[in-house]
């Protein structure tokens, strides 16, 4: 084991778990403040239930032996995971790193289905998730399956994380069904500045998640470093312009959405390009997830927050550019196509393909089991109320008038005491 | 003229404004405002303190028109803030003694016809 890399682990690992709520900020801010807190739960509930999930059985369905497809039990609970090395540090720090990244996958589609969904199926579908879908493809290209060994370069999650979560976003929002008020009203974001706080501190923990993905504290690890630093430099400056050309103004929305595709573009890449690489990547991944956006919004998907066009696209054109602008000079694995190597491009392709199929008949298949048992979707007047108070039973920006203090069961008569009663209930 | 006050549920102020715009009526206020009207509480919890919330969120319209205008105005709003349940909102028409658009200084039955029509 290797003290330095330990360090920078511990580092990594906190830093990626920070992302998860930023993302909650992220889209928190882009939702009408009714549904503010239910927005952010969606994300801050990854955190518990796909956490415990990844502790007692995720992580072993991903890393462990299993077969190429799968997983196996051999580390559930936790069984066999302790102090001693895995790789250059020890092995319950790899699965606390690991499991970071499973809360924020999962956590990411739900940013395609905010504003309708019921809260309880929610957590069951966020839960199942992580187990069905996402831990089988982790195994498949980190956990010795078969994209890893046909040699797929997946830095850290342009296809496990990104392809995988976008694919289930545009399945979760077709089978919600769009939000009753989409396309007939205007549904505007109610806090922007939360939306800029939040795609800063993903970048920021972005920096654990391609930098710790070395698994070490090496050159390597600074190469992603500074790849997740240039590649959304990139996209930020070839979106602003995009913005300026279409309507003569920069939209803070827009640099926030364009930093946060930059950094969905590197990730694949992170490790395996030289700089100016990244800087290309960056700045071409603007274009696709730019036009997908206007484009989405003119149609009947309500992919409310736009996974698909931002985690999705920007998630293939990371991991294709992968295969083409790999540099052995750089990361001494393999090569990409520019460089001699077109079967590269070919095996990533091959990775988006399987993992689009995979995660979109997954997420269907658990969806549609989750509304055998119970509905998926808030009724149309608990739409219309917001669902946080529907269904946490809180507000956002709560008033505090008219508030009366219950004591004791909620259930039982009120005792007026926080505000005088109203004589006459009905004015 | 008069002065037509409406009460609704905030989810329900793009359908009226859709409604009253369909009806040709044009020129409006409208506000944030919080009221009681007789709905059934909704009991919100932070932490260990469980409150019931007496007052909800409204819109408050205020559209002056002329007489021969209240009718059309009040089935426009009527037509587009109903859902059936209680804490559907109120319409009230008062009386107003004079009014004055500013810009022209206009008076009365000319102040609150909309330009253009």
């Amino acid at each position: 084991m290797n003290n330095c890399d330990i360090a920078w682990m511990l580092v990594a690992t906190a830093l990626v778990l920070l992302m998860t709520p930023a993302l909650g900020f992220f889209y928190g801010g882009l939702v009408r403040s009714k549904n503010a807190l239910n927005t952010m739960m969606m994300s801050f509930a990854a955190l518990g239930f796909v956490g415990l999930a990844w502790a007692f059985a995720g992580y072993s369905l991903s890393f462990g032996e299993g077969s190429p497809l799968f997983g196996d039990l051999s580390h559930a609970l936790l069984s066999g995971v302790g102090l001693s090395a895995q790789g250059t540090i020890p092995h319950i720090l790899f699965m606390a790193y690991q499991g970071t990244f499973a809360i924020i996958t999962a956590a990411l589609i739900s940013g395609a289905i905010v504003e309708r969904m019921r809260f309880g199926p929610y957590l069951a579908f966020l839960t199942l998730w992580s187990l069905l879908v996402y831990a089988p493809i982790a195994h498949w290209v980190w956990g010795g399956g078969w994209l890893q060994k046909l040699g797929a370069l997946d830095f850290a999650g342009g296809t496990v994380v990104h392809i995988n979560a976008a694919a289930g976003a545009l399945v979760a929002a077709i089978v919600l069904k769009p939000r009753k008020d989409f396309a007939r009203q205007a549904i505007l974001p109610h806090n922007v500045p939360f939306t800029l706080l939040g795609a800063g501190l993903l970048w920021f923990g972005w920096f654990g998640f391609n930098g710790g993905s070395a698994l070490a504290a090496n050159a390597s690890a600074a190469l992603a470093f500074v790849n997740t630093m240039l590649a959304p430099i990139a996209t930020l400056f070839v979106w602003t312009l995009l913005d300026l050309r279409r309507n003569g103004k920069a939209t803070a929305v827009g640099a926030a959405t364009g930093i946060v595709v930059g950094l969905v573009a590197i990730t694949p890449a992170a490790g395996f390009v030289s700089p100016l690489s990244a800087i290309l990547i960056g700045g071409l991944s603007a274009f696709p997830s730019y036009f997908a956006l206007l484009y989405r919004a003119r149609t009947r998907l309500d992919d409310s927050l736009d996974v698909v066009a931002a985690h999705g696209l920007g998630g293939t054109m990371g991991a294709l550019l992968t295969g083409v602008l790999a540099e052995k000079a750089w990361n001494g694995t393999a090569d990409g196509a520019l460089f001699g190597n077109l079967r590269q491009l070919a095996i990533q392709a091959v990775g988006v393909a399987a993992t689009v199929a995979f995660s979109a008949v997954g997420t269907f298949v658990i969806l549609k089991a989750i509304a055998l048992v119970a509905p998926l979707r808030a009724g149309a007047r608990e739409e219309g109320l917001g669902l946080d108070v529907t269904q946490h039973g809180e507000e956002a920006y709560a008033q505090g008038e008219g508030a009366i203090l219950v004591l004791g069961d909620p259930a039982a008569p009120a005792t007026p005491l926080a505000a005088p009663a109203l004589d006459s209930p009905r004015g | 003229m008069k002065l037509v006050v409406a009460i609704v549920r905030p989810e329900k102020l793009p359908d009226v404004l859709e409604s009253l715009f369909r009806a040709d009526v044009r020129g409006l206020t409208i506000n944030r405002v919080q009221g009681h009207g007789g709905e059934t509480e909704r009991v919100e919890t932070y932490r260990g303190t469980t409150v019931k919330m007496e007052l909800s969120e409204k819109v408050r319209l205020e559209i002056g028109v002329s007489d021969h205008f209240v009718e059309p105005t009040v089935r426009a709003i009527l037509a587009a803030a109903r859902t059936g349940a209680v804490g559907d909102g109120k319409i009230f028409v008062l009386p107003v003694e004079k009014v004055y658009r500013i810009r022209t200084a206009e008076e009365d039955q000319a102040a609150v016809t909309p330009v253009g029509v």
